[in-house]
Formats: structure tokens, sequence, C-alpha cells
């Protein structure tokens, strides 16, 4: 027989105002089970646990019933207390009579009736409930960081440098990102390369740190502390270990023309390439959907001039397995095209570039080595005009966010400018401007103020060609709307930051939700802005919303601070609220049939098949198992079972009917 | 970056030849139009006249000199105490009047305001000092309002107000070196 202890809470005025606790109390001690029935002011308070405490040794209680506020507030207080007088945490329930009942009705006789009703189906479960045990699975202390850009950067140093293992994954050829691409950073005006490169090399370099450039993560099993990742490492085409990265082989080949990638197709490179100058690692890949010979069978000239023999034509995509523990995604964004823009163009003027393609234009590494030229003819442009807000801020065009970066970059721009054409005049159409970190209103008004850059409020309407110029139709509504005509030179637009192109299949592959944008989402957008939904996976950096450096560093040490919390531990302790299919005697086994609906149904690929034999080792049948790592207990697969030979933990169907059938017993 | 603009030829180009003011560091919050107690009978309100110097062009340079605003600004200096980015706005309206003058932009509703201040500046350099009655006829004549408050006068009169014969500064001359400084630059 169930020895149950009531314990009714006042919570001062929230819950005595409306209901009767006194009363509720002397009910509940009425009711079949109930050994003890005690009203108290504050419940949560330590002479109110002491109550509880007491009770359980006193009485012997083999079940508690804390009626009082939302269990989410202080379920752990009252199992911890619970767990402290020798009973297990598990038998220790809330029945939510502050949230349910006392805050939603007036003060009458039914409110009170109610908050019987609630306590009694709470009683009704707690007789039905088992001691559960807290779940222990091990840790793998390595982590895995997708995305080399500043935020996986800084995100697998922080996590080297604690001591732990790094897996690096970047999928472009070289570490880097946008960061290796702009030219110079606000509000500071330093070299984006010069600060960046260091760090680059610091992980080529790190023994703690594997990278993997020119790879992808292809899936992602497991749960936290013990994932499986699969990387496909994609044909290099050349051997690493013989390359020296001397450049012969770029040198050599004779397809000159294709578009740069990290030079947003202002430049040209070679099949086989090396993106970048400081690229790390500095040795060269080769484009197959580019090349001559594996295009058509012939050509092999880099392979002829490479003094090491290190090209490998007959080289394969290698796909590993990598047991990692915890996961870092930092993969970054991209900016839309200008051949978005029907008004601007769609990108048939030339002289009409995203503010990525400026920044190369603006790089000493850049297609014009820096001086500012415009891509059309190679003149230097005398008017510029900027146009922020390109696609941000639009809810026509699908993006009604603001990408926060583009009012510092375009102040950069137009200063740098400034600072390379003295005679050249620049224009600025904005909306507002949104300067809020730390110097950077100083650093817009130094563009306004020293520079001369004209600010002009409103949204440019058109963009066309008249005579040789781009005119640039747009209003001053600082002046009562009054047009305004710029014929330009160049036109630079901040276009809208954007989720990357393969952001959807990763999240899918790794388990974590994003939002309509494509961002990854994060846990809670307050206090959790690193952790992602699935435990375990961390986000960093501009993968989640469009983000500055500052931040996107910042964020990518908060995530390493939670990945070097999680590898603190050899060991991780789970609320053991999970599924379990059942077992029972032979012949049976199990009520399991084996129709692995609930497989299909599970969200967390948690269910596993598991082949039931005799001692002599015969199979008997094969069932589903609940891997208690990965499940999360959200009970879909127990209402997907057709043979009912699954139930959650703390919450199974018995609980529940007994729960809902105490509601309705009279 | 700061010589340039000391030659550019636009209005702005002068005031910050003629007085150092930025006109760019206005950011157009308002607050001068806001406090402007004059504002509400302005065609073109403080913080517009600024933002129209900031776009420096012709046509705007022009508005703005041909603008009631300049010359009904009573250089109270609410604004230039309000102002965030401490812009002396009472003077920018003193070299924009200047330049209105001399290149005969005035608004044809300030001809009035433009007499009362030749008349006052006239007596102050014959007599280095205000002489009421001087001023009030020489206003007349220019204005030709002979009958405008001409009722005030006797009160005025009884009170000591207006004297018949002007007081006249002992060295004038010194009072006015700084004019002379001032047209020799």
């Amino acid at each position: 027989m169930a020895r149950i202890g009531v314990f009714v809470c006042h919570c001062g005025e929230n819950i005595a105002a409306t209901v009767d606790c006194e009363k509720v109390a002397k009910a509940c001690a009425q009711l079949p089970g109930v050994a003890y029935s005690i009203d108290y002011k504050y419940m949560c308070s330590d002479p109110g646990q002491n109550l509880i405490r007491e009770a359980i040794k006193e009485k012997n209680l083999t079940g508690v019933v804390v009626a009082a506020c939302s269990p989410r507030m202080h379920e752990p207080t009252f199992r911890r207390a619970c767990a402290e007088a020798g009973l297990n945490p598990y038998l220790c329930e809330m029945a939510n009579i502050r949230e349910h009942c006392s805050w939603v009705h007036p003060k009458s006789e039914e409110t009170t009736l109610k908050a019987i009703d609630i306590v009694k189906t709470i009683i009704a479960k707690v007789r039905k409930n088992q001691p559960l045990y807290p779940i222990k699975v091990p840790v793998t202390k390595t982590a895995l960081v997708i995305g080399g850009g500043i935020a996986g950067i800084q995100a697998a140093l922080d996590i080297a440098n604690a001591g732990h293992r790094v897996i690096l994954v970047e999928k472009e050829p070289s570490i880097g990102g946008h960061m290796a691409q702009l030219s110079e950073t606000f509000p500071t005006l330093d070299c984006s390369q010069c600060i960046l490169t260091p760090r680059m090399v610091e992980v080529a370099q790190h023994p703690s740190i594997t990278l993997y450039t020119y790879a992808e993560v292809e899936s992602l099993t497991g749960f936290i502390g013990n994932f499986v990742a699969r990387i496909r490492k994609k044909a290099k085409s050349i051997d690493e270990k013989l390359c020296t990265g001397c450049g012969e082989c770029v040198n050599a080949c004779p397809i000159k023309k294709i578009p740069s990638e990290f030079n947003m197709g202002l430049g040209t490179r070679p099949a086989i390439y090396i993106p970048f100058p400081q690229a790390v690692p500095n040795k060269p890949v080769i484009d197959r959907s580019r090349c001559t010979y594996f295009r058509t069978g012939k050509c092999r000239f880099c392979e002829s001039k490479c003094p090491t023999k290190a090209i490998r034509f007959d080289q394969n995509d290698e796909v590993i397995n990598v047991q990692v523990g915890a996961v870092v995604v930092a993969t970054g964004f991209t900016v839309l095209e200008s051949t978005f823009f029907p008004e601007y163009g769609y990108g048939q003027y030339k002289d009409v570039v995203t503010g990525l393609q400026f920044e190369r234009i603006l790089s000493a590494s850049g297609p014009t080595l820096g001086e500012v030229r415009r891509p059309s003819d190679g003149a230097i442009p005398k008017k510029v005009v900027f146009i922020t807000c390109a696609g941000s801020r639009d809810p026509a065009k699908g993006i009604e966010y603001c990408s926060k970066i583009c009012c510092m970059y375009t102040a950069k721009h137009a200063m740098l400018y400034k600072h390379k054409v003295h005679d050249g005049q620049a224009y600025v159409f904005y909306m507002d401007i949104r300067a809020t970190g730390k110097g950077y209103d100083e650093f817009v008004r130094r563009a306004i103020e020293e520079d001369h850059v004209k600010y002009i409020r409103g949204r440019v309407s058109r963009v066309y060609e008249r005579n040789g110029k781009i005119v640039v139709c747009g209003a001053d509504t600082l002046l009562g709307a009054e047009p305004v005509e710029i014929e330009a030179d160049m036109v630079v637009l901040a276009t809208a930051g954007v989720a990357n192109p393969g952001a959807e299949e990763l999240a899918q592959a790794l388990h974590i939700s994003y939002d309509r944008h494509r961002f990854f989402t994060e846990a809670h957008p307050k206090l959790r802005p690193v952790e992602t939904n699935t435990a375990g996976i961390f986000l960093a950096g501009a993968c989640q919303s469009p983000k500055d450096i500052p931040e996107s560093v910042g964020q990518a040490s908060a995530t390493a601070s939670k990945v070097v919390a999680l590898f603190s531990r050899d060991e991780l302790t789970r609320e053991p609220i999970v599924a379990v299919v059942n077992r029972c005697a032979p012949p049976l086994y199990s009520t399991c049939v084996g129709c692995f609906m609930c497989q299909t149904a599970c969200p967390y690929s948690a269910i596993e098949r598991e082949e039931l034999r005799t001692r002599d080792g015969t199979l008997v049948k094969t069932v589903a198992r609940v891997n208690p790592g990965l499940c999360q207990g959200c009970g879909t697969c127990v209402a997907f079972c057709r043979s009912k030979s699954i139930d959650l933990q703390g919450y199974s169907n018995e609980q529940m009917y007994a729960e809902v059938v105490e509601l309705f017993a009279e | 970056m700061l010589q340039d603009q000391k030659y550019r030829s636009t209005l702005s180009g002068t005031l910050y030849s003629k007085l150092g003011i930025h006109v760019e560091r206005c950011y157009q919050c308002g607050k001068c139009s806001a406090g402007c107690p004059a504002a509400s009978a302005m065609d073109l309100k403080p913080s517009i006249i600024l933002r129209m110097l900031q776009v420096e062009n012709e046509r705007y340079d022009r508005e703005v000199l041909q603008s009631y605003t300049i010359w009904l600004c009573l250089s109270c200096h609410t604004c230039s105490t309000r102002c965030p980015m401490e812009i002396d706005i009472p003077r920018v309206m003193d070299v924009l009047r200047s330049e209105s003058l001399r290149q005969n932009l005035i608004h044809p509703r300030a001809k009035d305001i433009v007499a009362f201040h030749v008349s006052f500046l006239n007596t102050i350099k014959r007599f280095g000092r205000l002489w009421e009655v001087g001023m009030i006829v020489e206003y007349k004549i220019r204005t030709r309002h002979f009958f405008q408050d001409v009722l005030l006068a006797p009160v005025l009169f009884l009170k000591g107000k207006l004297t018949v014969v002007p007081h006249k500064c002992v060295s004038i001359k010194q009072l006015f070196t700084w004019k002379k400084q001032e047209s020799s630059l």
C-alpha cells in the first residue's frame, strides 16, 4: 500500500488568495494511499522543505505530491529535498495549483474544488510511480568544429588551448572564411588579413587540432558526448605530403579564366589553384569540374611541371568517421548577389557591385592590387554611390531582418574610398544608421565629418545606365523627399547577409533547427544564445544571424567554454525520462512485434534494432531498443507503437490513464 | 582633409572658412527646430537649413539665401545651447544673412527687417551708439511706413526715451577699426 505525503503550498498569497489551501490538504488526507497531508505558507522555503524531509522519515512515505507552482519552477528543489531524505527523487511529483488554478480563477468554492481535483490526479499518478535512476553516459573529449572562418578558428583554438582535441572541417581549400576577403576592419581600420593570418597559421600548427580542408560533414549520428561524424574529404588531386606549395602547377595550368571565388568573381584563377597567397594550407587543389584533364582526358600540364610529382589524378574522395563529444557549427553566411535586384539592374551593370566585391577591390591582395578601379573599364571612379539595406529590411523581398553589419562596412568602404581617391565623392543612401558597437558611431561620424561622405536618407528606387554613367535615383527624405539623381561611376550595394546555400541540408544532417531564413536557431534567444536545441551542438558566428567580427569571436569563445565545460567531466548524467521497450518472460520476450514504426517516427534517431537470442545463440526475434543517450523523452514513439510496447519512463501510459481516470471517477 | 573644405565654393565652405563651423556635424535630430521660438513663422526650419547646406549644391545654397528664415532668426541662442553637436546656429545665420545681402538674394518679405538692420547700423556708425530718433526716421524713410506705431512716440518722448539731440561717442574711429580690419582680409 502506498504511503503518499501531500504538501499544499500557499505561495504567500499567490495560491491562498483564491484557493482554500487548508481545505485542499484536508480533502486529500481522505484519499486512499495518502498517509500525510499538510499545508504551509512557503513550501519552497527551508522550513517548508524540512517539513517534507521530516515527514518522509517519520511517516515512512513512499511518494510525495507537492501542490504548488509549475514543475518548471521548483520540481528540482523538491526532488532534491526528497533525495536528501532518502526517497527516490522520481517518486516526487508536483501538482500545479498556481498557474493552472489560483492565478487564472477568482476566489470561490469552485476554485478550491479544482485545486483538489488537480492534486487528486497527481496522487493517482504517484501511486503508480516507480523509482528511476539517472542515466550516465561517457564523454568523448574531442570537439568537431564545422567551418574554418574566424568563428570556427577561434572556437577551435580556444578548445585546443584548453587541452582537448579538435577536428576542424572547412569546405573550401583554405580556412579563413569571409574575414580573409576583407580589406580593412571597422572601426579601427586595421588590416583584416594581418590580424587573421597568424590565427590561421596557429590552427595549422596546433598539435591538438586536426585540420580537414576541402571537406564536408555529411552526417552526424549519436548524442551528446558520443557523436559520430561522417566527413567527406573531397579529392584535392594532389599528394599533400609531397606538395611543397611551390605553385609551378598553378602557373602551368592552361585554363586561366575561371572566375575566382575568393575575389567574388572579379578576378580569375586557373583550374589548379591556391585561393589566396596566405592560404592555410598553402597547397593547391584541382577544381575537377573545370580541369581539362577531367573533362577531356588530355592535358596533365600541371603534372609535368610538378617538381615533386605530387599530382594525383586518380585520387578518390575519402570518407572518414570520427568520434566526437561536442560539435560547434560555425558555417558562416553569404551575401546576396547583385543579380537579386531587378531595380538595380539585375547584375547587368558591371559597375554595380556588392559590398564583398568592393572589399576585394579595396584589398591589397585583390584583383586591382588595392587600387580603386571599376570592373567595367578599370577607370578610377570619381563618384561612388553606396546603397545600404539592399535587400535587408525589405519584407517584399522576403528579408525583413536587418543584416546588422552593412551600416558599418559601408561607412568603412566610403572612408577607404576617400582615402584612396582624394578627389572622389562618396554618397551613401541609408534608411537608418545602426552603429551600435564600441566606437562604431564615432566611426560613422568620422566618415561624415572628416571624410565628407555625403549621407542621404532615403531608399534608392532605381539604378540605370545613361551615357556611360550609372544614374542612381533616390530621394532625400530629410528635405521633404526631394528627388535626388546622382550620375555615378560606380555603385556598391550593401546586399543582405543571408544563410549559406547548403545551410538547410547541414541542419537536417546535424538534427538542429533553423528559422525561415535558414539561419540556425539557438536554444533560447537570450539565455542560451550559443546552444542549439540538440544537446552537445553549439553555434558560433554568422550561421546563426549576420554578425560582425568581434561578435563572432565572442560567440566562438562562448561555445568553446561550453564545450570545455562539457569535457570537464568524464561522464554525463541525464534525466531518466526516456522511452523503453518492454521486456517480458519467454516465450514472448517482448510485446514488440518489430514493425519499427517507431524508428521512422523518432526525431532523434534514438531507436535501434536489437536481436533477441536464446542462450545458445538462436535468434528469437528482432525488436526495437531505445538508446537512452539519444532519447529526448518526447513520447512520439509511444504514440506510434501499434502493440503498446513502448512506454515513457516517468510518464507511462499507466500513469497517464490513472490521472485521467481519477479525474472522472466519482 | 580639412584643408580642401576651406576652398570649397559652396556655402558650407564659406561657413567653414569664416567661422570654422562644420555643417556636416549636424545629424538632423531636429532639436533646434523643436525649440526655436520663431520656427512657426519660418519658411524653412533651422534643421532643414542645415540639411540644405550639407547637400552642397547651388540650388539649395540659393534657396537658403533666399529664405525668410535667416532674417527671422532672433539670435536668441536657444538652438545653440541645446544642440548636441554644438553647432553655433545663430552665427551660421549671421553669415547667411551677410551672404544674402552680398548676393542680393533677400527674401521680399524681409525688406523691412533689412531696413531696420541698416538704419540701426547707420546710427551706430554715425554716433557710436544708438540714437533712437535718427534710427526711426531713417527706418521710416527706407520702408515708407510713416504712420506705423506713430502713436507710441509721445509716450516714449515723455518718458525720456527719445532724445532730440544725439549723444556722441568720443572715439568712433577706434570703435570701427575692427570693421576695417575685417574688410581688408
